[in-house]
């Protein structure tokens, strides 16, 4: 991945290339700060998805046209820029799905029921997602294992002592987050990675939140599987990876069966096809595959390093405006942060801030962020969250700021 | 005064707010602030609301054939909400409640500022306070 030199971002110019930012909503200049959820689009990433339906339009792989030949180019492609852009060994390390979610489900419906029995355990962190919590539990129900949760600081850090006394010979799997979507904490996966390791488990990372703002190399982390979605890091909904190790996917038995997936079908006995293919059956999500190519792009072209930059003081800025505000209390203030701030005002309930926010044009989540157990280590129900973009701006920040001040003063 | 006359007078309050989403949610949360708090004994799981997104805890009463409801909620907008409903339906009848046809919600544009899930949340409410009516009806027809 070539990552130009450390350089100021021309936020304007950045803006620009995002149509959705320039509206009105009620009434005012649209804020949107709700970038963990889903964030915005830039222009080549829907010209893309255009382009592919006006121009290359057709199912991939075993056509002869033209067509075909050129939507199984474009896919591909965008399969050979994944796998750069997380440095992986083998581009068939790189398998479609719709995002972490399925990304999740399938290695804990595929690996665990071929690898998990009955007494084995499984350990996942205290602020994981709903989606990198139940698929661990599905398979637990089913095989009679158990699950281990790290437990997680007051300021948002896992324990690692806690985590190295959970391991032992019977951990057989360890999934955790790269970077929390409740707290923004960034967890020490290479940690985390190398002591599950010792013990002979294998590690899933869910990379929801860390894909479009840390840097990503599977083999310098040794990791066994890495998930993306596509949506959070400025490409399209419904599409994102799973990345794993070649001679781990090789070993699990098929997801999903059906077209594509296979290389003889008899009604005796199938073969499976090769990786990827092994995995992705049916026709798959064709166009935003490849306009996630885009994204890549305009990733790669403004820099990671950049990009982290910019939020990394949108999130200090943040964390000091809203802290100044009498009864805010911050949620989450780990030393290593992607740029997700989580807050709560005592008395005020999140869904009336939320509310309120947006009467103003100003986008943020309220609720558990899918994190319950997360909320109920600290007590409560769910946060004001407000999380940052490599096009938010400090004027931004001073509006969220500010309706947060108005909110105070009037239900105070 | 009447259901249509108490929704009247709600459609006139709101249209001076000229459509201000701000200034509308704002009242909204200041009529919440006016309705008295429930006990905390009465905010049991009985009493809730199923189908609010918000916890919603709902009572009612009858006195001399009418129907008196008390109601609160953990976010001040539900309580707001809630307050205006109580202010049309207390004091009336169980057949006048469960014949009543709401339209305010409609006139003060109601889904634009409280958006789709809280709607529905506030039809459960509605539903709720219907149900209470038919309660008590069914429990003085089989009295009588």
């Amino acid at each position: 991945m070539n990552t130009p030199a450390a350089i100021e971002l021309d936020l304007e110019k950045i803006r620009k290339q995002f149509p959705v930012l320039h509206q009105q909503v009620n009434g005012k200049p649209l804020v949107y700060l709700d970038n963990a959820a889903t964030n915005q689009k830039p222009k080549r990433v829907i010209d893309a998805l255009t382009r592919y339906y006006e121009h290359d339009n057709s199912n991939i792989h075993r056509g002869i046209h033209t067509l075909a030949e050129r939507a199984t180019k474009a896919y591909e492609e965008t399969r050979h820029a994944m796998q750069r852009f997380i440095n992986a060994k083998h581009v068939e390390e790189i398998i479609f799905t719709r995002g972490v979610t399925e990304s999740i489900n399938l290695v804990s419906s595929s690996y665990g029921r071929a690898f998990v029995k009955a007494g084995d355990e499984i350990i996942i962190s205290g602020m994981e997602h709903h989606s990198n919590i139940v698929p661990w539990q599905l398979i637990c129900e089913e095989k009679g294992a158990i699950i281990k949760v790290i437990p997680v600081s007051e300021v948002g850090e896992l324990d690692l002592d806690a985590y190295q006394k959970l391991l032992s010979g019977k951990t057989k799997v360890v999934a955790v987050n790269h970077a929390s979507n409740s707290l923004g904490s960034i967890n020490p996966i290479k940690e985390i990675i190398d002591l599950a390791h010792q013990v002979g488990a294998v590690v899933l990372i869910d990379g929801a939140q860390s894909s479009a703002h840390l840097p990503i190399d599977v083999q310098a982390l040794d990791c066994d599987f890495y998930c993306i979605s596509s949506h959070k890091m400025y490409g399209p909904t419904g599409t994102g990876i799973l990345y794993g190790k070649k001679e781990l996917l090789e070993k699990m038995p098929p997801y999903m069966g059906g077209g594509e997936m296979i290389k003889d079908v008899t009604f005796e006995k199938t073969t499976y096809n090769d990786l990827p293919y092994k995995f992705e059956a049916g026709t798959p999500n064709i166009a935003d595959v490849v306009a996630l190519n885009e994204a890549i792009l305009f990733i790669n072209e403004l820099g990671k390093e950049n990009i982290a930059n910019h939020e990394a003081e949108l999130l200090s800025y943040a964390a000091k405006k809203l802290s100044s505000i009498p009864s805010v209390r911050l949620i989450g203030t780990a030393r290593e942060k992607v740029s997700v701030q989580s807050f709560v005002i005592d008395g005020i309930h999140h869904f009336d801030i939320g509310q309120m926010l947006d009467t103003r044009g100003i986008a943020v989540r309220t609720g558990h962020h899918c994190t319950q157990p997360l909320m109920e280590r600290y007590g409560i129900e769910g946060t004001v969250r407000a999380s940052f973009s490599v096009y938010n701006t400090k004027e931004e920040i001073d509006l969220l700021a500010e309706g947060v001040e108005r909110i105070v003063k009037f239900l105070k | 005064m009447s259901i249509p006359q108490t929704q009247d007078a709600i459609i006139d309050e709101f249209s001076l707010l000229d459509g201000d989403m701000e200034m509308t949610v704002f009242y909204i949360m200041e009529l919440g602030q006016k309705l008295p708090d429930i006990k905390e004994s009465d905010r049991t799981e009985d009493n809730i609301v199923k189908g609010c997104q918000s916890k919603v805890w709902m009572m009612a009463r009858l006195e001399n054939d009418k129907i008196y409801f008390e109601a609160d909620s953990n976010t001040a907008i539900t309580k707001g909400l809630v307050s205006l409903l109580i202010r049309i339906f207390n004091g009336q009848s169980p057949d006048v409640i469960l014949n009543a046809d709401l339209y305010f919600m409609k006139k003060i544009g109601m889904e634009r500022f409280i958006g789709t899930q809280r709607s529905n949340g506030f039809a459960a409410m509605i539903k709720q306070m219907k149900f209470y009516a038919l309660a008590f009806k069914t429990q003085k027809e089989i009295a009588s």
